[in-house]
């Protein structure tokens, strides 16, 4: 199941688990990113926390946690070189995987229909 | 700059949009902050081919003296700025800054000798200001005019010599910050050998009427990319050079900028025209005695950009601040995050550590000799 957040991050949902990116869009808003910084793997956010931080060259940029869970894995090879997430925002871009504490909040979000309706 | 006023725009300004840039207010301006290709792209362009820029906004000055003598014009324009004039060839041009009582800087500019006349470039949020400025205090022995009717490019990158010199072989044998008049495309432009990324390269004024026309065929041109604001800011930060407003501005002094070597020996202590413009003995006092802090190049030690704004601090459990980074980001030719930053004298040699604050973490950044890139002037 594929999901969207108002603010731009994509989750990706198996089993309870969400895989979370940020969207093309998103990515073409920052242009050319050249820094990133994730959450650690056991660490918990709640819904709207910052999660992450990606900086282009221009500016640096919140990604905020889509909803309430746990760190399970980041994904380092877009430290190691963060144009991954230029190239492929919504595959091998990912940034990490959450363990949602409410698997029916997802609900909430938008669809990628809606989602293509707030940016178009 | 009131926000609800509306932007104005420059002679290329269809141009940025029919390029398809991405449009940012600047300076009370509509300008492209980037183009399609990205900021990374555009940058490296530069540094490796040559990048056009639409520098249109900042402010062109002609100072004529009454009597109709250049000397004239340039001792009149002394007395507001630390710099040698009087000293300046015709057919060149020399970096100044205009200056205020207690030595802060009110702008920076070009100043060029165009035999009859002295033609200023200043920065564009500054150029009203400026202009009131030379009115109030040169207006009885010098005619000022601002002009409005012409745009402003510069060409910048190693192969911008070659792709001008096809429309004008000549331009080959001018030196760095030589100022030359000449026809490109048959439009009468003044170009001056100089820019603000590091790079050999041209800045040319062009009649406002006929300026797309010499940008378009100019970036017809396979070796060049139009370049935006975002890219400009990189080149111009990684070369270590300040960004009015930013790296300079009232509250800081030459000195403490590190821009003494714009303060020509006849104007220092000693000199034969010594003084004689705005806080003149400040800056005079700190010639001899040093300032207490400097602007420094700072390299992150992590990959983590610094950013404007960010404090600085002498240990990494922080305490009280010792300075503060004034700009920073990442530097895509030199392959790391580059910052400039004010911190105390005795901290300023290279190689010292300190801590800057990003995100509440305190981030090692050492103290670099700057340029960051070394620059390609051909003088």
């Amino acid at each position: 199941m594929l999901k969207f957040t108002d603010e731009h991050e994509w989750l990706k949902i198996e089993g309870g688990v969400a895989t979370v990116g940020i969207t093309a869009y998103a990515v073409e808003q920052l242009g050319d990113l050249v820094f990133v910084e994730l959450p650690e793997a056991g660490s918990a956010f709640a819904k709207g926390d910052t999660a992450s931080t990606v900086e282009s060259v221009k500016a640096a940029s919140d990604v905020y946690c889509p909803l309430d869970g746990e760190i399970v894995e980041s994904n380092q090879a877009i430290v190691d070189d963060p144009s991954l997430v230029n190239s492929d925002p919504q595959g091998a871009g990912w940034f990490f995987k959450l363990k949602l504490s409410d698997p029916s909040a997802v609900n909430a979000l938008l669809d990628e229909a809606a989602y293509k309706e707030l940016i178009a | 700059m009131d926000d609800r006023s509306p932007l104005k725009q420059t002679p290329l300004h269809a141009l940025h949009v029919s390029l398809g840039a991405r449009m940012v207010p600047f300076a009370g301006y509509d300008m492209p902050v980037q183009y399609p290709a990205g900021v990374l792209k555009e940058h490296l362009h530069t540094r490796t081919a040559a990048g056009l820029f639409d520098v249109s906004h900042m402010g062109q000055i002609r100072l004529t003296a009454k009597s109709g003598r250049i000397e004239d014009a340039a001792l009149a324009l002394e007395k507001l700025v630390p710099v040698d004039v009087l000293g300046l060839g015709e057919g060149r041009q020399r970096y100044a800054l205009f200056t205020n009582a207690n030595g802060g800087i009110l702008d920076d500019l070009m100043v060029a000798n165009r035999g009859d006349h002295l033609f200023l470039v200043v920065n564009a949020a500054c150029k009203d200001a400026d202009f009131a400025h030379l009115k109030t205090h040169l207006s009885d022995t010098c005619d000022l005019e601002m002009l409005e009717d012409r745009a402003l490019i510069a060409l910048q990158g190693p192969h911008a010599v070659s792709v001008l010199a096809e429309l004008w072989a000549d331009i080959a044998t001018m030196r760095f910050m030589d100022v030359a008049e000449a026809e490109l495309h048959d439009v009468p432009c003044i170009i001056s050998r100089s820019g603000y990324t590091g790079e050999d390269g041209f800045e040319i004024s062009i009649p406002a009427a006929s300026a797309e026309d010499v940008a378009r065929r100019i970036l017809e041109h396979p070796d060049v990319l139009p370049i935006g604001l975002g890219a400009r800011d990189s080149l111009r930060l990684e070369a270590g050079l300040c960004l009015y407003g930013n790296d300079i501005d009232t509250g800081t002094t030459p000195v403490e900028a590190g821009l003494q070597w714009a303060l020509q020996k006849v104007r220092r202590g000693g000199g034969s025209r010594e003084g004689g413009y705005p806080g003149a003995d400040f800056i005079l006092r700190q010639l001899s005695n040093g300032a207490s802090r400097r602007r420094v190049g700072l390299k992150p030690e992590g990959k983590a950009p610094v950013r404007g704004g960010a404090l600085l601090f002498a240990t990494a459990e922080g305490g009280n601040p010792i300075g503060s980074v004034t700009s920073g980001g990442f530097g895509p030719s030199a392959e790391f995050p580059v910052a400039m930053g004010y911190v105390p004298t005795d901290l300023a040699s290279p190689g010292t550590t300190v801590f800057a604050e990003v995100r509440g973490k305190y981030l090692a950044v050492t103290v670099t000799a700057l340029p960051f890139v070394t620059p390609s002037y051909k003088r």
